[in-house]
C-alpha cells in the first residue's frame, strides 16, 4: 500500500532518489535544490541508500561527474537550480550527445542577473535544446511520479537520453502536500535493475568514448540523437500507461482541463495550473466554456498531439514563465507551431508572467479570462506579447 | 620498479598512427600507461592536443579504455568513473581493481581545469592525475597559459617593440598540489624514461591521488626542430627549470642533481620562442627568469633536507 504523507517537493524528490537507489549521486548545493541532497546525504549516512555521493566543489563538476559514472555503466542522479543548471550548460549537452541517461531534478527558479531566488522557468527553458527530455510538474505528487519514470524512459534501449524533471521552486518545492509515496519494492520493480551499455570499466573491451568527430560524421550523430528523441515519445506513453496501470494515476503527454468543449483556452506549465484549474471551476459554474492544457512534456514536444486537443477551440492564451529576450516565451512558439497545420487557427497570443518568483493571484488568472473573453468578443487579438501583473503594464 | 626492458614487451596503451605533431614527445608517456603496471587502467582526457590527436572518429589511439568530454573537467568526469568503480567493488560486481588516470595539457590543468583538479584531490579519489606542460595552448596554436614561461612569445603574448613575449612569471602548479597534501606528487620530463616510468607507477598504483607534472616540449610552440625535444626537456632539467622531484606524504625527494647547473640561457637560446631574448633591451626579463629558478631550485633542495 502507498502510504500518504505529507512532505514538500524537495522532501518527495529526495523519496524518489532513495527508491530509485542510484549507484552514484554527484550534487551541488544551490537554493531551492539543496534540500534534496541534504535529505539525500542522510539517506547515505544512514545507510538507506548504497549511492556513492559526490560532493562536487560545482554543478559543472557535478555534472561532469555524472557523464563520468554513467559512461562508466551506473544509474546517476543529481538536483540543480537556475545559475547551478547554466553553469552545467557545456555538460548537458554533453550527457545527452553521449546518450547518457542521467537522471536530474530542476527546481525552478530566475536566471541572474539581478540575482533572486524565487521562481520562473528561465533555468529549464534555457536548457531546452541541450538534448533532454523534459518534464514539467504541478505539485510534489507530479514530480515524484515523473521521477519514478525517468530512468525506465531514459534507459530504454530505443531512447538512451537523460531526463530533466522541473518543478517550482518554493511553490512547490518548500510547500508541504499530502502525496502518496509508493512501496520501496513496487517502485524498484517497476524500475527495474540498470543497463549498462558499452561500459567504460569494461577493460576486457575497451571503448573510446567522445571521440573528435568532424564534418564527415557530426551530423549523421546529431540526427540519431534527434531520432532517439522522437522514440521517446511513444516510450513516454507506454511508460506512463504502465505507471498508471501499476499505481492508478494516469498521466497523457500533457494534461486536459475541462478541454473538449472550451472555447477559452489557457496553455500552461507547472505550478500555476492549479490556480488556474480553481478559476476555471469557477467560471465552469457560471457557464463560461474555459479549459487548461497543462504541458507535461515540453522535450520532445508533442506538437501534432497538443494540435489535436487544441481542435475547435476559439481562442488561446499561452503563459510563458520565462522570456526569450527579442522573441516570444518558448511555450508559446511551440504551441504556435503546433497549431500552423490547424485548419481553424485559434486566436492565439502570449503572456509572461511569474518572472523572479512575481505572484499569481487567483484574481490575476481571473483578468486572464477576462481578457480572453474581450479579445474573443472583438473577434482579434489586441496584443500579441504582454506581461502580466507587472509595474508600468 | 618496471625495467625499460621488461616494459617494452607490454602492449602499450597508446598505438601508433594517431596524428600528433611529428618528433611530439606526448606517446613517451603515453605508451607507459599500461607498460609500468599490471594494473588495468581507464583513461580521461581533457580537450587538447592528445585528445584531437588520438580520437579522430571514427578511429582511436587508445588500445584501453578512453573518455573526453570537455577541457576543465578531466579530473571531475574520471572521479564519476573511479566512483562507480568503487560501487562496483563493494557490491561485488567485480573483482577487478581498475585505476583511473586522467590526463590534460597545461591549459586543461594549470588554467580552466585546476578547480576540477583541485577538489578531485580534496575529495581523494584514487586517481592519477597527468599534466603534460607544453607551456601554452598549443592545441588552438600556442597561445599564452598560467604555465608559459616569462619572456615566452606566443601568439598571445607577441613580440613587439615595447612589450616582448609574456610578462608574468609561469605558475607553480606542482607546488599548488604539494599544498593539498595528498599521498603523492612529483615532476617528471619526456627525456628521463627511467624516473617518468617509475613515477607513472607509482602514481597509477598509490592508493588515493596522485599528480604528476611532466614537461613536455612542443615542436611548433616552442619553435624547435622536431627531433629536439628529448633534448630540450633533458636542458630543461639541467638548467634546473624543470627539477625532478617528487613529494611522497609530504617527504620531499629531489630525483636528479645536476653536477654543474647550467644557467638557463642555455635552456632558452636553444627556443625559437625566447629568440627575441637574446636582445641587450631584455636582459632584465632573462635576469628575472635566472632568478626565479634559482629560488625554486634553493626552496627545492631546502625541503628536501628538511624532511629527510
Amino acid at each position: 500500500m502507498p502510504k500518504t504523507i505529507a512532505i514538500t517537493g524537495n522532501g518527495a524528490m529526495a523519496e524518489a532518489m532513495r527508491q530509485i537507489n542510484p549507484d552514484v549521486v554527484a550534487a551541488f548545493p544551490i537554493t531551492p535544490s539543496t534540500q534534496i541532497i541534504e535529505d539525500f546525504a542522510k539517506f547515505v549516512a544512514d545507510g538507506k541508500v548504497d549511492t556513492e555521493l559526490i560532493t562536487v566543489e560545482s554543478e559543472h563538476s557535478a555534472m561532469s561527474a555524472c557523464i563520468g559514472a554513467s559512461v562508466a555503466g551506473g544509474r546517476v542522479m543529481t538536483a540543480t537550480s537556475s545559475n547551478g543548471l547554466a553553469l552545467m550548460w557545456e555538460m548537458l549537452y554533453i550527457a545527452a550527445s553521449m546518450r547518457q541517461p542521467v537522471l536530474m531534478t530542476v527546481v525552478n527558479r530566475a536566471i541572474s542577473a539581478p540575482i533572486n531566488i524565487h521562481c520562473d522557468h528561465g533555468d529549464s527553458m534555457g536548457a531546452r535544446d541541450a538534448g533532454w527530455i523534459q518534464f514539467y510538474a504541478e505539485n510534489n505528487q507530479e514530480a515524484y511520479d515523473n521521477m519514478i519514470m525517468a530512468p525506465v524512459i531514459g534507459e530504454n534501449m530505443e531512447v538512451r537520453l537523460p531526463v530533466m524533471v522541473c518543478m517550482d521552486g518554493f511553490i512547490i518545492s518548500h510547500s508541504i502536500e499530502t502525496m502518496e509515496i509508493e512501496e520501496d519494492q513496487k517502485v524498484r520493480d517497476f524500475i527495474g535493475e540498470h543497463t549498462a551499455l558499452n561500459s567504460l570499466l569494461d577493460t576486457d573491451n575497451p571503448v573510446t568514448w567522445g571521440a573528435l568527430d568532424l564534418h564527415d560524421y557530426y551530423i549523421e550523430h546529431r540526427r540519431g540523437q534527434q531520432e532517439a528523441m522522437y522514440r521517446a515519445k511513444s516510450v513516454i506513453e507506454d511508460v506512463s500507461m504502465r505507471f498508471g496501470e501499476e499505481f492508478g494515476r494516469k498521466y497523457d503527454l500533457f494534461e486536459s482541463y475541462c478541454l473538449d468543449d472550451a472555447d477559452r483556452v489557457v496553455v500552461a506549465i507547472n505550478s500555476v495550473a492549479g490556480e488556474i484549474k480553481e478559476v476555471i471551476d469557477e467560471l465552469r459554474e457560471q457557464g463560461e466554456k474555459v479549459g487548461l492544457l497543462k504541458i507535461r512534456l515540453f522535450r520532445p514536444f508533442p506538437y501534432a498531439e497538443i494540435a489535436q486537443a487544441l481542435k475547435g477551440c476559439k481562442i488561446v492564451t499561452v503563459m510563458d514563465r520565462s522570456t526569450s529576450m527579442g522573441a516570444y516565451g518558448p511555450l508559446f512558439s511551440e504551441i504556435s507551431n503546433a497549431l500552423y497545420d490547424a485548419e481553424a487557427k485559434p486566436l492565439l497570443y502570449n503572456r509572461t508572467y511569474g518572472l523572479g518568483g512575481r505572484v499569481m493571484l487567483l484574481d490575476d488568472i481571473k483578468d486572464v479570462f477576462k481578457e480572453s473573453e474581450e479579445y474573443l468578443n472583438n473577434g482579434k487579438v489586441e496584443k500579441m506579447f504582454d506581461f502580466l501583473n507587472v509595474r508600468g503594464g | 620498479m618496471p625495467k625499460l626492458q621488461e616494459m617494452a614487451k607490454k602492449e602499450a596503451a597508446f598505438s601508433s598512427g594517431h596524428r600528433l605533431c611529428a618528433g611530439c614527445p606526448v606517446p613517451i608517456f603515453t605508451k607507459m600507461l599500461t607498460r609500468v603496471t599490471d594494473y588495468d587502467i581507464v583513461v580521461g582526457s581533457a580537450t587538447g592536443c592528445l585528445e584531437v590527436a588520438s580520437s579522430i572518429f571514427p578511429y582511436s589511439a587508445w588500445k584501453v579504455p578512453w573518455i573526453h568530454t570537455a577541457f576543465e573537467n578531466a579530473a571531475a568526469m574520471m572521479s564519476g568513473v573511479e566512483t562507480l568503480h568503487k560501487v562496483h567493488r563493494r557490491k561485488n560486481k567485480t573483482d577487478k581493481k581498475i585505476k583511473c588516470v586522467a590526463i590534460g595539457g597545461d591549459g586543461g590543468t594549470y588554467d580552466i581545469g585546476i578547480q576540477s583538479l583541485s577538489a578531485a584531490m580534496e575529495r581523494g579519489h584514487d586517481l592519477l592525475y597527468i599534466c603534460y606542460d607544453n607551456g601554452a595552448y598549443m592545441n588552438t596554436g600556442i597561445q599564452r597559459s598560467g604555465a608559459t614561461p616569462l619572456g615566452a612569445a606566443t601568439t598571445t603574448t607577441p613580440v613587439g617593440t615595447v612589450v616582448a613575449g609574456k610578462q608574468q612569471q609561469r605558475k607553480d602548479l606542482t607546488r599548488i598540489m604539494i599544498a593539498h597534501h595528498i599521498p603523492y606528487v612529483a615532476q617528471a620530463s619526456i627525456h628521463n624514461p627511467v624516473d617518468l616510468s617509475n613515477k607513472i607507477k607509482k602514481g597509477i598504483e598509490i592508493d588515493g591521488p596522485a599528480f604528476l607534472n611532466i614537461l613536455s616540449p612542443c615542436i611548433p610552440g616552442w619553435r624547435i626542430a622536431p627531433d629536439m625535444a628529448v633534448e630540450l626537456a633533458g636542458l630543461g632539467a639541467e638548467t634546473c627549470f624543470w627539477p625532478l622531484y617528487e613529494v611522497e606524504d609530504q617527504n620531499f625527494k629531489v630525483n636528479y642533481e645536476p653536477k654543474k647547473k647550467l644557467p638557463v640561457t642555455d635552456w632558452l637560446f636553444t627556443q625559437g620562442r625566447f629568440r627575441h631574448l637574446r636582445d641587450a633591451k631584455w636582459s632584465h626579463l632573462v635576469q628575472d627568469f635566472q632568478t626565479r629558478v634559482d629560488q625554486q631550485w634553493d626552496w627545492l633542495l631546502g625541503r628536501q633536507a628538511a624532511t629527510k
